[in-house]
């Protein structure tokens, strides 16, 4: 069996529940002839056709709207943002009217919002966002991060199959860095449920998307120094995985929540506060946010390089917080 | 029925506790008031602390090689009449004193804080009465610093941070997960905190002590003796420990002709003898090292953070070697003492360490260090600052030795000097500059 990259697992995601499902459809730019910017839907337009593979005019305002629009009609659209730093345009579709639905009039909104994010490929401050923390903030979404092939496909089926409004950031650097075997047979992963990388005794490192692997790195290398890291991936944001986090600092009582959005308002944040609500008397350290700086994400390789957490960042603050 | 509480005195701001090393009264015994009663030892001086009131030993409430924080009341003066007090072994007394206020408002349990950094002096007095209530081991542990979780295990097993104190192996001391695991698993419980008192919730003097690593990275496996640090020896090993990794260490060496010096020592001898005092070449090299001090300030310095703190006093510390450990007595204002007065301050602090007679005022604020490594026949040594100065000189021994004048070989009684200094804030050319100016003075020494 041959490996499958994170990009070709969603495409296969997409591709498998459109083969089981009719209501399913794609709509975006370039989505269809070109097979989209990243080629997730590549192969697509000759398979399914252009009333199941819709090229957009550039309004991801106009997008989304058109997708709630067919969701309360029945249908399970999959809109694709060509960067996810474009899904601003269509907030006020994704936050005031497909998040509010159910609460309001009783009606799911089953619509999935899917784009690359995240840096680490010199694409400047335009495509490189990491946005999910508008999302995460607003009740009524759902939001998923994956950092695996595997997950990247059961996370995709997942939110498709979901009954409410579900936003998917794929991690563009990873599209075609990682790759793994996948089953044959059909899967999901369930939205909501943290994995857990690698077992360690001394710190938890909390992180998803392309920060797990920096995890993994640091971890490897702080290993060598007889620090034990275990390392959290929460593959989804919204809702997170509360129970697995606060098991896991339980463990270590120690934890360093990491991720590539920026500092203020991020993932980081909202975890410490339930890590000291819920787990202050396990805690042997203080908590250890690792982050992106507080500015938008630089064009300048060198710039982009400093202001993404690096392993070094992860084995520093380790080394401090192990000794502490 | 006249009865009076011993207690374990505060032999100096910094000390938080001290060791009883020997009763010399026995329960029972009459005792005169300021007789000596006991001797203790703190990790600054060794003493003998005098009675306070006249009367017979009712109760020693504190065994012999027993560490009690101060304030504990060790031992019971009374009329003779009574009959032995109900023992509470180290039950303490609420400090008479304090030299810092609590404020008012503090909740009582509050752990006071301890401050970081060079200046542990300032920390306040600890509350005993809080921290040695053993009844109730409540474990926040009065200001040891710890966690969440270490404060939550240490609940759960009725553990007193406190009698971790000084154990703990994180960032300054903090006692850690780890820390209070394996306490808990040599037995550390409750019971296990009554017979060993809790020591101070504040660690001993010296600036950042290095927090004791509890083993050594390689260990010797054969047949051993296992003898456990005196205060004393204790204190020099850490203090030892720091200065090495504090300063930047470099010595320099000087030959010293001592002709001059042993012909004045010779002359004045007798007339120092009237006056009771016996003249060595200590005095001579106190001050020679006073005078060059004066004109070499920066030698005379301290190193804080980003500033050189100038010492306007010259006080020099001189180490006594004792059978028991080794301790730098300081003559105050060494600058401003004649050679009799210089003499005679050697003399009476020489005495005094020797006789465990000093007090911690006898210790502290020195300026420059002399040590003698020569009286054993020591060619000379390489000595380690007495931290926080930037310099300490080591004499050699004197001895004859074949040396060059004018191309003539002479026969003189020569000396070895070093200097070690800070090389932060000295440079070698003021090092030497230094020495060269008390090798001046000595060899040069008027008779």
């Amino acid at each position: 069996m041959s490996l499958t990259t994170y990009v070709e697992a969603i495409r296969q995601g997409i591709w498998e529940e459109m083969e089981k499902d009719e209501r399913v459809f794609v709509l975006g730019e370039d989505v269809g002839i070109y097979g989209g910017a990243f080629k997730v839907t590549a192969g697509m337009l000759e398979r399914f056709g252009e009333w199941r593979i819709i090229d957009t005019p550039i309004s991801e305002s106009g997008i989304v709207g058109a997708a709630i629009g067919a969701a309360l009609m029945g249908m399970r659209p999959v809109a694709e943002m060509q960067f996810a730093d474009f899904i601003s345009c269509a907030f006020d579709q994704i936050t005031n009217f497909a998040a509010k639905c159910r609460y309001r009039w009783g009606a799911g909104v089953p619509i999935v919002v899917r784009g690359p994010s995240g840096g680490g490929v010199h694409g400047g401050p335009f495509h490189s966002q990491n946005p999910e923390m508008y999302f995460v903030h607003t009740p009524g979404l759902k939001v998923v991060c994956p950092a695996t092939a595997y997950d990247a496909k059961g996370l995709i089926k997942a939110a498709i199959r979901d009954p409410d409004p579900v936003i998917y950031f794929e991690h563009k650097f990873l599209y075609r860095r990682v790759k793994e075997e996948l089953p044959a047979e059909d899967f999901v992963v369930p939205i909501g449920k943290a994995a857990i990388r690698r077992q360690g005794r001394d710190i938890t490192i909390v992180t998803y998307g392309a920060m797990v692997y920096t995890a993994l790195d640091a971890a490897k290398e702080l290993e060598k120094e007889g620090i034990d890291l275990e390392v959290l991936d929460l593959r989804s944001l919204l809702p997170f995985d509360k129970e697995a986090v606060l098991e896991s600092v339980k463990k270590t009582n120690k934890v360093i929540l990491l991720h590539e959005d920026t500092q203020i308002g991020g993932f980081a944040g909202e975890l410490a506060a339930v890590v000291s609500e819920e787990a202050f008397e396990y805690l042997d350290g203080p908590i250890r946010r690792i982050t992106a700086p507080n500015t938008p994400v630089p064009y300048s390789p060198p710039l982009e390089e400093f202001f993404l957490p690096k392993v070094s960042d992860v084995i520093r603050v380790a080394r401090e917080l192990y000794s502490y | 029925m006249a009865e009076t509480k011993v207690i374990m005195p505060q032999m100096g701001e910094s000390i938080f506790e001290g060791t009883i090393t020997k009763w010399l009264k026995k329960k029972g015994e009459r005792v005169e008031r300021d007789e000596p009663l006991f001797e203790i030892s703190t990790d600054k001086i060794d003493s003998e602390i005098p009675s306070p009131a006249a009367g017979v030993v009712q109760d020693i409430l504190v065994e012999e090689g027993q560490t009690v924080q101060i304030n504990t009341v060790v031992a019971v003066i009374g009329d003779g009449s009574a009959k032995p007090a109900e023992a509470e072994p180290t039950k303490p007394e609420a400090p008479k004193e304090k030299t810092q206020e609590k404020p008012a408002a503090a909740p009582p349990k509050q752990a006071p804080k301890i401050k970081d950094g060079p200046t542990p002096d300032a920390g306040p007095v600890p509350d005993t009465e809080e921290t040695t209530e053993l009844s109730e081991p409540e474990g926040d542990g009065q200001g040891v610093r710890s966690s969440p979780l270490v404060r939550r295990i240490a609940k759960e097993h009725g553990v007193d941070l406190s009698a971790l104190a000084g154990r703990g192996t994180g960032i300054n001391g903090r006692i850690t997960k780890s820390d209070i695991l394996s306490y808990i698993e040599q037995g550390g419980t409750k019971e296990k905190a009554v017979s060993a008192p809790p020591s101070a919730p504040a660690r001993p003097a010296g600036p950042a002590p290095t927090p004791p690593r509890a083993e050594p990275a390689v260990k010797f496996t054969g047949d051993v003796a296992r003898v456990p640090l005196t205060a004393m020896r204790k204190a020099i090993a850490e203090h030892m420990a720091m200065s090495r990794k504090t300063s930047a260490h470099v010595t320099t060496f000087f030959e010293v002709d001592c002709s001059r010096i042993l012909k004045a020592k010779e002359q004045q001898a007798t007339e120092f003898e009237r006056s009771g005092v016996r003249l060595t070449v200590t005095p001579f090299f106190v001050q020679a090292a006073a005078n060059a001090l004066k004109r070499f300030p920066i030698v005379n310095s301290s190193l804080e953070g980003d500033t050189i703190v100038y010492k306007r006093a010259i006080s020099i510390g001189i180490a006594v070697n004792l059978e028991w450990g080794l301790i730098v007595p300081v003559i105050k204002n060494a600058d401003e003492k004649n050679l009799l007065g210089l003499a005679k301050a050697i003399n009476d602090i020489g005495d005094r360490a020797r006789n465990k007679k000093l007090t911690p005022e006898d210790v502290k604020d020195g300026t420059f260090t002399i040590t003698n490594p020569g009286q054993y026949g020591g060619l000379i040594g390489t000595p380690i600052i007495n931290q926080p100065q930037v310099a300490i000189m080591g004499m050699g021994g004197i001895k004859k030795r074949a040396v060059v004048i004018d191309d003539a070989i002479a026969i003189r009684p020569i000396i070895l000097l070093s200097l070690s200094f800070d090389h932060r804030v000295i440079d070698g050319a003021t090092a030497d500059q230094f020495m060269a100016d008390v090798q001046k003075q000595l060899e040069n020494w008027p008779t």
